[in-house]
């Protein structure tokens, strides 16, 4: 067999493509986007509080915060998810009781989080401080200010880190099959990877591969669209007249 | 021309609501590091009329409007808003800016919301007006400074001229009891400054109490009652235009004048 057959054979062998796709589409889709978003929920939430925390000029806000993001971002993945999906547990903090999945999104959604917190943090950081003195010089206090410009502006500049973040989400979920999943909890990369296993053939891998892209790739450019679109907001000739500059002119 | 900016209806800007309140810097002195902005400034600003306060850059100018509302905390001296120490401890200084319109050199605007939303915001969130009543007076303000047909336009599709406007309008709509201008024509195209200007002048005739620091000699002459010289964190002078711009006192305000204008 010739390199290229053996490749294409290895890694595009269309019947075990067929043979994984059924389960990966029914079973590891959902079971992978569910853990996506509620890990993007968490990391959102916490990464929101973090980023606040960050900017504070409370040492006292601030330092437990940036330890947060150091180590949570400095640690490999694997280790925190099993700290969180096993540690937990084990120390007797069974939130979630049994179940491995609220135990493998917290453990993602924390990670995620201090990632997040800094993409926020920058974000908020762009808000032009004059504009922030100008909502202050108008009576709102900072948490006001926070909440209706800083966040609101700050969060539609870091969308397309947002949306990169979110990627590394949905790949990221695969790590929980460090966990032990039943047969069913598995999400899209753990049913490939039995798949190949059993087959001996790293054709199923490829046939959840091509399932992110169709995810990902899309998400990305639906978000850049979103984006251009709050960007540029129907753009208009900027010397639009109004009442007074046409009474100057005569 | 300004005779009839403001002859369209203005209901929010005629109430009997608006009132003007006299401002009292007394030594206010205010230091950034080792550099001495504010070397002890007393000045009393007059209820209802507009004082301009004119001088070289670095001269503390800037430094003396942002006192007046606290973006910037002084380090000695006090200052009156009425009958209200405002550099007193345990001021409420959300409730205490509401009473302060202020307008800057670059605008800024809430890059993110329309015109109109941009005018109703903060008396939405600060003010607790409900969104009618919020859209009512905005919808005035706008119309006050020529621009009630660009509500629903963004910020960034605006000249310059037009955004320092709807940042007029979004002071006034506070119905604040003075108003501070920090070079609010600096930053404009000069075939803009006029439309700005103009709607400054009208509402110094309308009676509101007004700060203004400016580089624009012929509005304080015509439209001040009290010009300020600042030097080196100082005052040097305050008299009335005429006095002020003819017969300056200091040599520092001779040479200074000499050269503006």
């Amino acid at each position: 067999m010739s390199g290229a057959s053996k490749i294409g054979n290895t890694f595009f062998n269309w019947d075990y493509i067929k043979q994984a796709l059924p389960t990966v589409l029914k079973v590891g889709l959902p079971n992978t986007l569910q853990l996506a978003v509620y890990a993007s929920i968490i990391g959102v939430a916490v990464g929101l509080i973090v980023a606040a925390g960050l900017l504070s000029n409370n040492f006292l806000l601030r330092f437990p915060c940036r330890v947060y993001v150091d180590i949570l971002r400095g640690l490999p993945h694997i280790l925190t998810i099993y700290v969180i999906g096993q540690g937990l547990p084990l120390a007797g903090i069974t939130v979630f009781g049994n179940n491995t999945y609220g135990y493998a999104a917290l453990a993602i959604g924390v990670v995620e989080a201090a990632y997040m917190a800094e993409i926020f943090r920058s974000g908020f950081q762009s808000v032009d401080r004059g504009q922030v003195e100008a909502a202050r010089s108008l009576g709102l206090s900072y948490g006001k200010t926070m909440q209706y410009l800083i966040i609101p502006v700050g969060i539609r500049r870091v969308l397309p880190a947002l949306t990169g973040q979110f990627i590394l989400v949905i790949k990221g979920t695969a790590l929980v099959y460090l966990l032990g999943l039943t047969t069913d909890q598995r999400e899209m990369f753990a049913i490939a990877q039995d798949t190949a296993s059993n087959s001996a053939n790293l054709s199923p891998l490829v046939a959840a591969g091509i399932v992110y892209l169709a995810i990902t790739i899309p998400l990305t450019y639906a978000v850049n669209a979103w984006e251009r679109r709050w960007r540029t907001g129907g753009k208009a000739d900027p010397a639009v007249p109004d009442e007074l500059t046409e009474q100057a002119m005569g | 021309m300004t005779g009839h900016i403001m002859t369209s209806q203005r209901p929010a800007l005629d109430s009997p609501t608006m009132h003007s309140t006299p401002v009292r810097f007394s030594d206010v002195t205010k230091r950034f590091g080792r550099s001495t902005a504010l070397a002890g400034v007393t000045l009393d600003i007059p209820a209802g009329r507009t004082t301009c306060i004119v001088g070289p850059s670095g001269s503390g100018k800037s430094t003396l409007l942002r006192c007046t509302n606290l973006l910037e905390v002084p380090d000695a001296g006090t200052i009156r808003l009425g009958d209200v120490e405002i550099t007193a401890r345990g001021v409420d200084l959300d409730a205490l800016r509401t009473r302060i319109g202020m307008v800057f050199q670059n605008f800024h605007l809430f890059p993110h919301h329309t015109v109109l939303n941009n005018v109703t915001l903060a008396q939405q969130r600060v003010l607790g007006r409900s969104r009618d009543e919020a859209v009512t007076s905005a919808r005035a303000h706008l119309d006050s400074v020529g621009l009630s047909r660009l509500e629903d336009r963004r910020p960034e599709q605006l000249s310059g001229g037009q955004q320092q406007r709807v940042a007029i309008a979004r002071a006034l709509a506070m119905e604040p009891e003075v108003m501070l201008f920090d070079e609010a024509t600096s930053a404009l195209d000069p075939e803009l400054v006029k439309g700005v200007l103009a709607v400054m002048r009208e509402l110094a005739g309308r009676g509101m109490t007004m700060i203004v620091v400016t580089h624009e000699m012929r509005f304080a002459r015509e439209v001040a009652q009290q010009v300020v010289f600042l030097d080196q964190g100082r005052l040097l002078e305050a008299a009335r235009p005429a006095e002020f711009f003819d017969s300056p006192r200091s040599d520092r305000l001779r040479s200074f004048l000499k050269q503006v204008l």
